[in-house]
């Protein structure tokens, strides 16, 4: 008989993990509570006629090796748009495009051009750093495992291999803040703006906060540019959950998981919330390391030590998502048709981002957030009624833990987030059909994830690699015999990518083996 | 003209260290001062009547036990006495102090919360790991990681090892320790507001960081790796204020042959045919040596006393980039008689403490937010002392000499020079904080010296007015320190050295930077050494 | 008698404050002399440790146990809660018995050894060594359980020696004398409830009494009217120690180094190392260092505990431990002549594979005859028992003497 896998979850990586599983030959039911597959990633209805990716909405990160190995273009898969570049919104029309290392658009300074070109080299070298452990079992210190130390020296070797200048530029810059490191390169306030996003966009850093070039790395995606999945990012999911059955993988959705099982010092299965039990050799959880060792599993069925660990782990997310439904498309200040469909910013100085930032810290809401703007209709007319459009933002900072909270507080920030968008965007106002914000509150509420945190788990150095999501888990298998963890609180961490999945699925095999 | 074996340029506690060990070994060394006084940031300064003030540095601790002794720095008159604790005055009139009792302090954390009270030790025994870990490499040169000389090959392999030995657990920890914000690290110990604050202090102190800002944690530990006598974390003063460190200093250089001219900066380091070959005074007067080691900050040696022509482009770029935010001002202060703080209801024991003002995290780190936006912060952190309580050399009997450390205040108001009003506006805030909580403070006071960043750079000639002559954050510490590449004291052009606290462990009067360059000049010359090996704790 | 207001917080400005005690105790201190003991004044010795030791030996003692810390843990998941704290299976400690135990971090390192009373169902008293209300509430999370810390609450005695139940039964204490070794029993007493356990950290026939701090002196008094004639004495922390030395016991601070105080992380010590390994119940399936314990017993233990005989009669406090070939494996943790085996005993620390019983090894002991130092390798042999470990520790009903 072979081993039965219960993965919680069908979010992206909870699919992808039951792919590989199943690949691997194991028998995987994944039980996931929504109606539907996806988690974050996920195409949804918001107002009549008009469908939008309610979590996350642009693709950057999605493993290219996942995507071949599982076929998902075969199931569907399909960019409606992609390479789509970065546009800074500037209210008077002089707003800067970067594009792979290029400067363009009115505002762009003839003296950046050169500083910009350097700048992306180097990053995307220092990012092929960051980005070549996104498949690695994080290894554990201190010890004198010989596996682990030679995944230690092959980073170390790594490094070493950027050459003598861009190794202490490495070595310089990885663990401060990106605000630093504009003003060395940079004139262009707008530039330094949209750039200062790159490293705090979902997490609780200001770019003055250090771990925010870290954080920065951790998104540059060699280049690539962004995508949108034709059909929403709900595509991506309805392709992992097609290849995951393709594998042999049972998928339940509408199963809402209330408690993991024990037997003895091993899980021995879950129970639904229905009561419907489900035996299990092993059990990946998807969900994030709070909601699994807190809720799901209990923190009496783990040592007190990590349990500490766990308790301590900073979830408080800090993204809103703004959805618009709106009668036209939006007039944005100097862009014309083309660029109105990339990734656009408001961001237009540092100290306008820094200060975006400040009430966060105290558990307030920005007086003028900083956004990430797509309006995927501009390149997929099957989100909304012929000649309408969709507006889908990022808005921070929205602390989830908003004193005094959200429910009275809502409809002020909307209104905040209106008019933001009206100064870079005259008349958007008058477009506006329908209106949706999700606040982290909601997106707990929706997705599940505690803290409606992106990444699961706050994405920084202390929590990155051999720390993520603590020392105790950092290698999927959990404390607990039987139990791994798979989704974007491990690492490699968040953002549509499907790494943690495979990871996971790998490290399971290999405990299996 | 007579050529000397080496020329030191500035007479703080680092200069005179370095110059010290290199007289020690037979070398004949000139050390140049700008001002009519020697001690750069570690002086006692007598400024109104028959006050003493500490006028920058004002309480010891960092200073290394091996250099004390090396130095033979009490033979020369230096003294070092430990004050009573810690206090941390609240807005409704209560306060938590720290005595140098550990059952009184345990008692007084009880007093507010038991359970922090009982997660102090393991706290305590966290920051000591780390205290023990990086104490270690004060008296060492950083490698360079990017070498492959056996040297630093084997520099590495030792900071490799030292950190395996560390165990799992604490190597976890001690990877989150420096990449953590001070406030973030104290939520994982303690659950009440006023004792988080009373630890946040450490945790900004010189640096040009909020408390939220992750990097403090390491800040911390800068201030808890000293001791005095051995006892981990404690701060002491120096008997007739920091200037007798750099007098002590000084004695045992002049007691070895050392010369020292003061009243004149250097206006130019002299470089002929790539090799230096001394400097030319603001006087005029040049004076001649192979060596010059310079103790003045990063930016001020190579941008503002050299000529760029004798210096490489992209050199000049990163001591253009180097972080050297100034973040705190200072009020030395004459006081008629004892201030009364209300919350202290005239216990004479908890003025002799270190005394704070400052009572939530939330506070601190909007004091932050203000010099983010190029003002001094309007509700101030500060840490105060009465240092005339515990040494009676300071001030008249019944008088007393408060020294003010401030924080924030930036280097630049909006991006525009300090102006006098400027000042005053930064003293009246400071003052009227103090008055807050000391009713009829101001009417004590005698006189106020007050040190803005602007001050500090122009007499003590710390760039942008910053304490560590240059930020402690990754970007600047170890094999970064002051920037990568140059982290062994060896300029960039043969014969120049630099041994101020732009380099590696950084600042505070701990006199590692000038004894490690001395180390380093010594070998490179094939002198014997006269630098101390630091003392293992094992 | 409180002796202040718990509260109010007023009282940690002082240092130290009389235990409920206080009185009683300050008028049989012939020496004046106080120590401190956390929160509390402890008499080190009210006349003559040696006599006091004796009392405890061949009479009966009575010690203050007011400043040990105490926590009542309370609530549906009391047990749960304790099943994974500590080391051993607290299902096993059924209500009116106590459970002697130990529990560790997750690393598997001692933190602290203490007696857990099972006072009524789900209603357990925990005594520590060391204070421990930080590492109780991170415990405590995920449990329905009410953990608090009640030293200041719970006034207590300990009565040690072969006399302590003829003494407790001329107090009207009906039953008393069925207590059986680790049982505890509750009293009527003067209005108010009085529990007495059968234990102790002597090593002998004794008993502890609890009871809140208003009746403290009511029962220092009444002690002492019913063993006027059974050699009642007060007894000091320096005769305590000789006491807990010949029985074995080991003090946190003393013989091993408490894991949440202890910077160098070699340094703690695991249950099997400590010669607890009998405490250790990988049956449970969690507790806090389980996993990292069944690593340590398939690698094997760095040290074991030993108890040492000496040869001769010099005591071996601080002495270094060598095998027979002179290499240095260890080091004397507690140390003495023992009055009553009649023997120079110490407790060791040594690296394994050596503490097998039986095993010879070397004491480098130095002593001072008239400020002269000496130093001698004395002979010493592993045992596996403790010193001194009488029938009448155990027997029950006791014996009157």
């Amino acid at each position: 008989m072979t081993e039965h896998v219960v993965i919680i979850g069908a979010g992206h990586n909870g699919l992808s993990c039951a792919a590989y599983l199943a690949r691997g030959g194991m028998r995987v039911t994944v039980l996931e509570a929504a109606g539907q597959v996806g988690g974050a990633a996920l195409t949804r209805e918001f107002a009549p006629g008009y469908r939008v990716s309610a979590g996350a909405h642009l693709l950057y990160a999605l493993d290219e090796g996942l995507r071949r190995e599982l076929a998902l273009d075969r199931y569907g898969l399909r960019m409606a748009a992609d390479s789509l570049y970065t546009i800074a919104l500037d209210p008077d029309g002089q707003f800067v495009s970067v594009a792979n290392g290029a400067l363009g658009g009115p505002g762009a300074a003839a003296a950046d051009q050169e500083a910009m070109a350097l700048y992306h080299r180097q990053m995307n070298r220092f990012a092929d750093i960051v980005w070549g452990l996104k498949d690695q079992l994080p290894p554990r210190l201190g010890t004198t495992g010989r596996k682990d130390l030679f995944a230690l020296g092959k980073l170390g070797l790594r490094i070493r291999r950027l050459g003598k200048n861009d190794m202490r530029e490495f070595l310089r810059i990885a663990g401060i803040n990106l605000y630093d490191v504009l003003q060395e390169r940079f004139e262009s306030e707008l530039l330094k703006g949209a750039l200062s996003l790159d490293g705090t966009l979902g997490t609780f850093l200001g770019p003055r906060s250090n771990n925010s070039v870290f954080c920065a790395l951790h998104r540059f995606n060699q280049g690539r540019g962004y995508a949108i999945p034709a059909g929403g990012m709900g595509t991506v999911s309805v392709a992992l959950d097609a290849a995951a059955r393709a594998a042999g993988a049972k998928i339940r959705t509408g199963a809402r998981v209330a408690g993991i099982d024990m037997e003895g010092d091993r899980v021995r299965g879950v129970t639904l919330e229905d009561g419907e039990q489900i035996a299990a050799d092993l059990v990946v959880s998807n969900a994030d390391p709070k909601t699994t060792f807190e809720r799901l599993l209990g923190l009496r069925h783990v040592e007190a030590g990590f349990a500490d660990r766990v308790h301590h782990l900073r979830t408080r997310g800090c993204v809103a998502k703004l959805h618009l439904a709106l009668d036209d498309i939006p007039q944005f200040c100097g862009l014309d048709g083309e660029q109105r469909g990339q990734r656009l910013v408001v961001a237009p100085d540092l100290q306008y981002v820094e200060h975006a930032f400040n009430p966060a810290k105290y558990g307030e809401h920005s007086a003028r957030p900083v956004m990430e703007i797509s309006i995927p209709t501009v390149h997929d007319d099957t989100l909304a009624p012929a000649g309408k459009h969709v507006l889908s933002a990022n808005v921070q900072w929205a602390p989830y833990d908003l004193k005094g909270g959200w429910d009275g507080a809502k409809d002020a920030f909307l209104d905040t987030c209106l008019d933001v968008l009206e100064e870079y965007a005259p008349g958007i106002r008058g477009l506006v059909s329908a209106s949706e914000l999700l606040t982290p509150a909601d997106l707990e509420a929706e997705f599940g994830m505690t803290g409606g945190h992106w990444h699961h788990v706050e994405l920084s150095l202390d929590s990155f690699f051999m720390l993520r999501p603590v020392p105790g888990s950092a290698q999927y298998a959990a404390p607990v015999n039987g139990l791994y963890l798979c989704g974007a609180g491990s690492h490699p961490g968040g953002g549509v990518m499907g790494c943690a999945g495979r990871n996971a699925a790998r490290a399971v095999l290999a405990g299996a083996a | 003209m007579k050529k000397h074996d080496a020329i030191v340029i500035g007479a703080g506690h680092n200069g005179i260290t370095n110059a010290a060990f290199l007289a020690k070994a037979g070398m004949d060394v000139l050390l140049v001062e700008k001002n009519e006084w020697i001690g750069g940031a570690a002086v006692s300064r007598n400024l109104h009547e028959d006050w003493i003030y500490s006028n920058c540095s004002y309480v010891c601790s960092l200073l290394r036990p091996e250099i004390y002794r090396a130095l033979d720095l009490a033979r020369y008159g230096l003294q070092v006495v430990p004050y009573g604790g810690s206090v941390t005055m609240t807005e409704d009139g209560d306060y938590l102090a720290s005595y140098t009792d550990e059952d009184a302090s345990r008692r007084e954390l009880m007093r507010h919360s038991p359970r922090d009270a009982d997660a102090t030790h393991r706290f305590e025994r966290d920051i000591m790991r780390q205290c023990r870990f990086i104490r270690q490499f004060l008296l060492r040169t950083a490698p360079d990681p990017t070498s492959f000389k056996p040297r630093d090959l084997m520099e590495l392999l030792h900071i490799g090892r030292e950190f395996w030995a560390l165990g799992e657990e604490t190597i976890y920890d001690t990877m989150r320790f420096y990449t953590m914000s001070i406030a973030e690290f104290l939520d994982e110990y303690f659950e009440h507001p006023l004792i988080k604050a009373s630890h946040c202090g450490s945790g900004i102190i010189g640096s040009a960081m909020g408390v939220m800002s992750p990097g403090t944690a390491y800040v911390l530990l800068h201030h808890a790796m000293g001791d005095v006598d051995g006892s981990a974390g404690a701060w002491g003063f120096a008997r007739g204020g920091m200037g007798a460190i750099t007098q002590a200093m000084h004695g045992c250089f002049a007691d070895h042959g050392g010369t020292t001219l003061t009243g004149s900066g250097v206006a130019q380091i002299l470089v002929k045919n790539g090799q230096v070959s001394g400097v030319a005074l603001d006087n005029g007067d040049e004076h001649h040596a192979d060596i010059v080691v310079s103790n003045m900050t990063l930016p001020r040696t190579f941008l503002e006393c050299m000529d760029p022509r004798d210096l490489r482009p992209e050199f000049l770029e990163k001591c253009r980039n180097f972080k050297i935010r100034g973040s705190s001002g200072k009020l030395n202060i004459a006081l008629e008689g004892m201030p009364k703080f209300t919350a202290l209801k005239g216990n004479r024991e908890l003025m002799k403490a270190d005394m704070h003002l400052i009572d939530s995290v939330e506070r601190l780190e909007r004091a932050y937010d203000d010099w983010k936006d190029g003002t001094w912060s309007r509700d101030p952190y500060i840490d105060m002392l009465i240092p005339s309580l515990t040494d009676p050399t300071m001030a008249p009997p019944g008088k007393h000499f408060m020294s003010v450390f401030v924080q924030y205040v930036p280097p630049k108001i909006r991006g525009r020079d300090w102006t006098d009003a400027d000042r005053d506006g930064f003293r009246d805030t400071v003052l009227g904080q103090i008055e807050d909580y000391a009713p009829g403070f101001r009417d004590l006071i005698a006189h106020v010296e007050v040190r803005t960043p602007r001050e500090l750079e122009n007499e003590v000639g710390l760039t942008e007015g910053n304490i560590f002559q240059g930020e402690l954050t990754m970007d600047q510490l170890l094999f970064n320190r002051p920037i990568p590449g140059y982290a062994q004291y060896r300029g960039p052009v043969k014969g120049l050295w630099m041994c101020g606290s732009s380099n590696h462990p950084g600042g505070g009067v701990m006199a590692a930077p000038g004894a490690n360059a001395a180390r380093e000049i010594l070998a490179d010359r094939r002198k014997p050494n006269t630098v101390p090996e630091g003392w293992l704790d094992d | 008698m409180k002796t202040f207001n718990i509260d109010s917080r007023e009282h940690y400005r002082n240092k130290v404050f009389p235990s409920p005690f206080h009185e009683r105790q300050a008028a049989l201190n012939e020496n004046r002399e106080w120590s401190r003991w956390y929160d509390y004044l402890s008499v080190p010795a009210y006349t003559c440790s040696t006599m006091e030791y004796f009392a405890g030996r061949n009479t009966c003692g009575v010690f203050d146990l007011t400043p040990m810390t105490k926590h009542r843990i309370t609530g549906p998941d009391a047990l749960t809660f304790l099943n994974r704290l500590v080391t051993r299976d607290m299902t096993k400690v059924k209500p009116g018995r106590v459970g002697y135990s130990v529990w560790c971090d997750d690393r598997g390192q001692v933190i602290d050894d203490g007696t857990v009373f099972h006072l009524h169902e789900g209603d357990y008293r925990l005594c520590s060594q060391e204070h421990q209300i930080d590492w109780l509430l991170i415990n405590a999370r995920g449990f329905d359980v009410s953990v608090v810390e009640d030293t200041h609450d719970v006034a207590a005695l300990a009565l040690q020696g072969p006399t302590s139940c003829a003494v407790l039964k001329k107090m009207n204490l009906p039953e008393v004398e069925s207590i059986t070794p680790f049982g505890l029993k509750h009293f009527d007493f003067e209005g108010t409830q009085l529990t007495v356990s059968r234990t102790g950290y002597t090593g002998d026939l004794g008993y502890e009494l609890w009871i809140d701090p208003d009746h403290a002196g009511v029962l220092w008094d009444r002690l002492f009217e019913a063993g006027e004639l059974h050699g009642i004495q007060p007894m000091g922390s320096e005769a305590l120690e000789l006491l807990r030395i010949e029985a074995g016991f080991i003090l946190a601070g003393e013989d091993f180094a408490p894991a949440m105080h202890t910077v160098r992380h070699r340094n703690t010590r695991s249950p099997f190392e400590l010669g607890l390994g009998w405490l250790v119940d990988f049956d449970k399936p969690v507790f806090n260092g389980r996993r990292a314990l069944l690593r340590e017993k398939a690698e094997g233990s760095r040290y074991a505990l030993v108890k040492l005989d000496i040869e001769d009669n010099k005591p071996a406090e601080h002495a270094y431990v060598y095998d027979t070939r002179g290499r240095n494996i260890g080091w004397v943790t507690s140390a003495m002549w023992s009055p009553s085996a009649k023997k120079n005993i110490a407790l060791a620390t040594v690296e394994t594979p050596h503490g097998e019983t039986g095993e010879k090894m070397k004491v480098e002991i130095y002593y001072q005859r008239e400020l002269k130092w000496h130093r001698k390798m004395a002979d010493a042999v592993v045992v596996r028992d403790a010193f001194w470990d009488p029938p009448r520790r155990r027997a029950t009903p006791p014996a009157d003497f």
